[in-house]
């Protein structure tokens, strides 16, 4: 989906690239300088070919950086080493050459952008490594030095114009991109580290040129594509992962028919609420997998208890008021989950310190169990129980607003409001009538529009 | 411990360390300080001119080896590597030229050197690492020490005979073939250190130990030829800028073995949700798939196989949880086979629910199956956890040997229900089986 803006800035991009490239070209042309005095040991034109074949198969397939929309391509290690080669005009033909990218998938106006954008990123790499008065052709070691410092304004340039174009394109559209409430996302300097990493093999690509020629780019692909390639596993194993542990949650879910698919839907609630109030991708990939989790403790407290009909026993109450401490013991050797583990804890705390199971209050209670209490009462109002029908969506977030500040933070309420109404919410589909009344909880522990009943001590 | 183990041998308590150690080790470690020695009396022995040539190379190098044991890279399967830090002392092994005042100069160093700079340079490196109280890995350093020298040993004559003025081509592949070499040394040693360790056969933990790293060998090899050329044509400096690329296809390796890491912890947590649920015993799970992967090794299952075996024995009874009330202590081989087919088929279910997990759905559905009689057979792997199950529900966490060895002969005596071959091997696990501390 493509705003009216966004096209607009597209062919902006487009625009000026092409006219620049043109003026450029024709000025080195006139100047008779378009390729570098004629250096030792380099074919110009077969350089530029070669960059260009190396810039096609390191863009062919982009490896996802973490699990939103950053994606990691290397191609810029041949766009760079083309300005130390060659000079900005060839880095930008260099550049153009996405043009003719080899990922199928992609649409003609995001080719033209792709190949105008980094035909604008080869050309200011280009002009600023001659700014910092970088010589052209192979570095030896006498202007090592100097080149060096060139070399790295360059890439920070490439790397700045890059990311701040596409960020152009993300903003048109209304997407976040890189960019959150409260600032850049954590994953950037990811991004930017490993995008500076593989800029270095620009000039380690120029370096060895006159030794070995073409034969530079090959040495260069085989750790890049080593790179790729456990890059794509992890993108395997992590989806791996998340496949996994969704059908753990389900599994643990079918002791419980109304409650089935709870897990899911809290946990798509708090990574919205997350997103919103700009949490980071790692902390964020926790809450998921804390709000898939928060429940798995219910398995330690008895069936008879949680299928019970009528009031509860101060005794039966407290075995229910243990399920959260019991998914802690379930969960806790998870080692990359500490904040998870608080979530999971936690919630069922209220800020008004009346909660279960240790009467936290406020900002005592940790920010990934206030969190998810906003998720689960909101998908357990909204969904289907066998003593009610399901509450309409504005119903539950009214209910949400009345508790604000006494059982839910009011702020992960607003944000949690605001997501809704950005991103909308998918209702769980209608309950199918369990095949045998009995396996039915009667009352759910998560409503706050049901309150448990206990009877009084 | 953060890296995923598989079954690794746990060494008796209160020993010192050279007795945990085992001959391989000790053999290894004998090697590498012989060859320390040698460098040191080698070199001590040599005129200061042959030592002094390219001071700054070794320097650099040195530098560069101490910031790749610094910055290890763990693997799957608990593994350990330094992919920078052998990258530097593949690369100094086989050094050719370096860029002199007048043109390039071709380094004619003694292959003594390359052992010394590299044993300074990761000694250095682990400094850190001990200070910090982590583990100072000298088992990896030691197979690494051992692989760089046989480079160095068959490199260096080359170059002192005039190798470095043949033409890039033939030096490129002549520099392949012997990186090759060097990185066959070290897989070698490390099966049979591993093999050793978790008493996998050699054959097995050699192809495991292959299939594991070459990406990471390939990468390293054109790292190894990529900083050769380099040096040649702008000296040392060319590592300061090479470090970059290395450091971020270590990153991507690092990310790839955490989350494989997470990925089982997450699996052996929620395995348990059976026992807190009060479906199985405490510690049944984890017990079955400790029993079930030590019968796959010993039966000479490759890792990926084991890894299948270990999350399918660690699920095994997840369809139990489908279950209206919990069976009578938990144990399957108190209930009748069709419920047994039952639990096994829902459980699998379950894990086919995933849909990456297809081969342990399989190991899943067929565990309650006889081996005999029925066709086609079930899989290896399910015969194992249908033993080692069945094993656990007679003898539990206890180590009384009279009950194991009561429970090993009802299994013995009933070849239609349980693999011969496969209890001969629980037999012998049995045997060494040491007190659970579960």
């Amino acid at each position: 989906m493509v705003s009216r803006a966004a096209r607009l800035y597209i062919g902006l991009v487009v625009g000026v690239a092409a006219v620049l490239v043109a003026i450029l070209f024709r000025k080195a042309m006139m100047d008779n300088k378009f390729w570098p005095s004629p250096t030792e040991h380099i074919r110009p034109l077969a350089a530029l070919i070669i960059l260009q074949a190396l810039f096609l198969v390191c863009d062919s397939g982009t490896t996802p950086m973490t699990s939103r929309q950053t994606r990691w391509s290397p191609s810029s290690s041949a766009t760079l080493a083309a300005v130390v080669l060659l000079g900005p005009v060839p880095a930008a033909l260099v550049g153009a050459s996405a043009l003719l990218s080899l990922q199928r998938h992609l649409r003609l106006a995001e080719r033209l952008f792709n190949a105008a954008m980094y035909a604008l990123c080869g050309l200011a790499a280009g002009e600023a490594y001659l700014a910092c008065h970088g010589s052209p052709g192979s570095p030896s070691r006498q202007d090592f030095a100097a080149i060096l410092l060139a070399f790295a304004a360059a890439a920070a340039v490439h790397v700045i114009a890059n990311h701040g174009l596409i960020w152009g394109v993300h903003r048109l559209n209304r997407e976040r991109g890189m960019w959150t409430r409260n600032g850049l996302e954590s994953s950037l300097a990811l991004l930017l580290a490993s995008d500076l990493g593989y800029a270095c093999l620009g000039l380690v690509i120029a370096s060895l040129w006159p030794v070995v020629d073409w034969f530079a780019a090959v040495l260069v692909l085989v750790p890049l594509f080593v790179a790729r390639w456990a890059m794509a596993q992890f993108a395997e194993q992590q989806r791996a992962y998340a496949a996994t542990m969704s059908a753990l949650s389900q599994a643990v879910e079918t002791k419980d028919f109304y409650t089935r698919g709870h897990g899911d839907r809290v946990s798509r609630g708090a990574v919205m609420i997350a997103s919103q109030i700009g949490m980071g991708a790692d902390r964020t990939e926790a809450i998921r997998v804390a709000g898939m989790l928060h429940d798995v403790g219910k398995l330690g407290v008895p069936t008879q208890v949680l299928q019970k009909t009528g009031t509860l026993t101060p005794e039966e109450f407290a075995a229910i008021q243990l399920h959260p401490k019991r998914g802690l013991e379930i969960v806790s050797e998870i080692g990359f989950l500490f904040e998870a583990l608080n979530g999971i804890m936690h919630h069922h705390e209220r800020i008004d310190g009346l909660g279960y199971p240790m009467g936290l209050a406020g900002h005592e209670i940790p920010e990934f169990a206030r969190v998810i209490a906003v998720a689960d009462a909101f998908d357990s109002m909204t969904t289907t129980r066998s003593y009610r029908e399901a509450k309409s969506i504005d119903f539950a977030l009214g209910e949400l607003r009345k508790g604000a500040g006494t059982q839910f933070d009011p702020v992960l309420v607003e944000a949690f409001i605001a997501a809704m109404q950005e991103e909308g919410w998918e209702l769980a589909g209608p309950a199918e009538a369990p095949p045998d009344p009995a396996t039915v909880t009667v009352k759910d522990h998560d409503d706050p529009t049901a309150p448990l009943p206990v009877v009084e001590p | 411990m953060t890296g995923e183990t598989i079954g690794r041998r746990a060494a008796p308590a209160r020993m010192a360390y050279w007795q945990a150690l085992d001959s391989g080790r000790i053999l290894l470690m004998a090697a590498a300080a012989m060859l320390i020695i040698a460098a040191a009396v080698g070199l001590s022995a040599l005129h200061p001119h042959d030592i002094t040539v390219a001071p700054r190379a070794a320097v650099a190098f040195g530098a560069f080896i101490a910031f790749g044991e610094l910055f290890r890279l763990a693997l799957p399967g608990g593994r350990e590597a330094a992919p920078i830090a052998m990258v530097g002392a593949m690369a100094y092994a086989m050094l050719l030229q370096l860029p002199g005042q007048h043109g390039r100069v071709t380094v004619t160093y003694d292959a003594l050197l390359v052992v010394a700079v590299a044993a300074i340079g990761m000694a250095v490196g682990a400094l850190p690492h001990v200070v910090a109280g982590r583990p100072a890995g000298l088992t990896g350093m030691c197979t690494r020490l051992v692989a760089v020298s046989c480079v160095a040993f068959i490199f260096r004559p080359i170059v002192s005979a005039g190798f470095a003025k043949l033409p890039p081509a033939i030096t490129i592949s002549v520099i392949a073939l012997v990186f090759l070499v060097g990185w066959l040394v070290d897989s070698l040693v490390g099966a049979l250190i591993r093999a050793d360790d978790v008493g996998a056969r050699f054959s097995v933990a050699i192809r495991d130990e292959m299939r594991l790293q070459w990406p990471l060998g390939l990468s390293v090899g054109a790292s190894v030829i990529i900083a050769v050329f380099g040096a040649k044509r702008i000296g040392v400096m060319e590592l300061a800028v090479f470090i970059g690329p290395l450091l971020v296809t270590q990153l991507a390796f690092r990310r790839y073995a955490g989350i494989r890491a997470t990925y089982l912890q997450t699996v052996r947590s929620l395995a348990r949700v059976t026992e807190v649920a009060g479906y199985v015993e405490t510690g049944h799970s984890r017990r079955v798939s400790r029993l079930a992967v030590a019968v796959g090794r010993g039966l000479g299952l490759g890792e990926p196989e084991l890894l299948a075996l270990e999350y399918a024995a660690l699920m095994h009874d997840i369809g139990q949880l489908s279950l209206r009330d919990p069976i009578p202590g938990g144990a399957t081989l108190l209930v009748g086979p069709d419920d047994r087919e039952r639990i096994a088929e829902l459980g699998a279910e379950v894990i086919r629910q995933a849909g990456v997990l297809d081969d342990v759905a399989e190991l899943v559905r067929y565990q309650s199956r006889p081996a005999r009689g029925h066709d086609p057979a079930p899989p290896l792997g399910s015969m194992i956890i249908k033993a080692a199950n069945a094993f656990d529900d007679m003898v539990g966490g206890s180590t009384e040997r009279n009950r194991a060895a009561a429970a090993l002969e009802r299994m013995r005596l009933d070849p239609v229900e349980y693999d011969a071959g496969v209890v001969a091997v629980l037999v012998e696990v049995a045997a060494r089986r040491v007190p659970s501390r579960l």
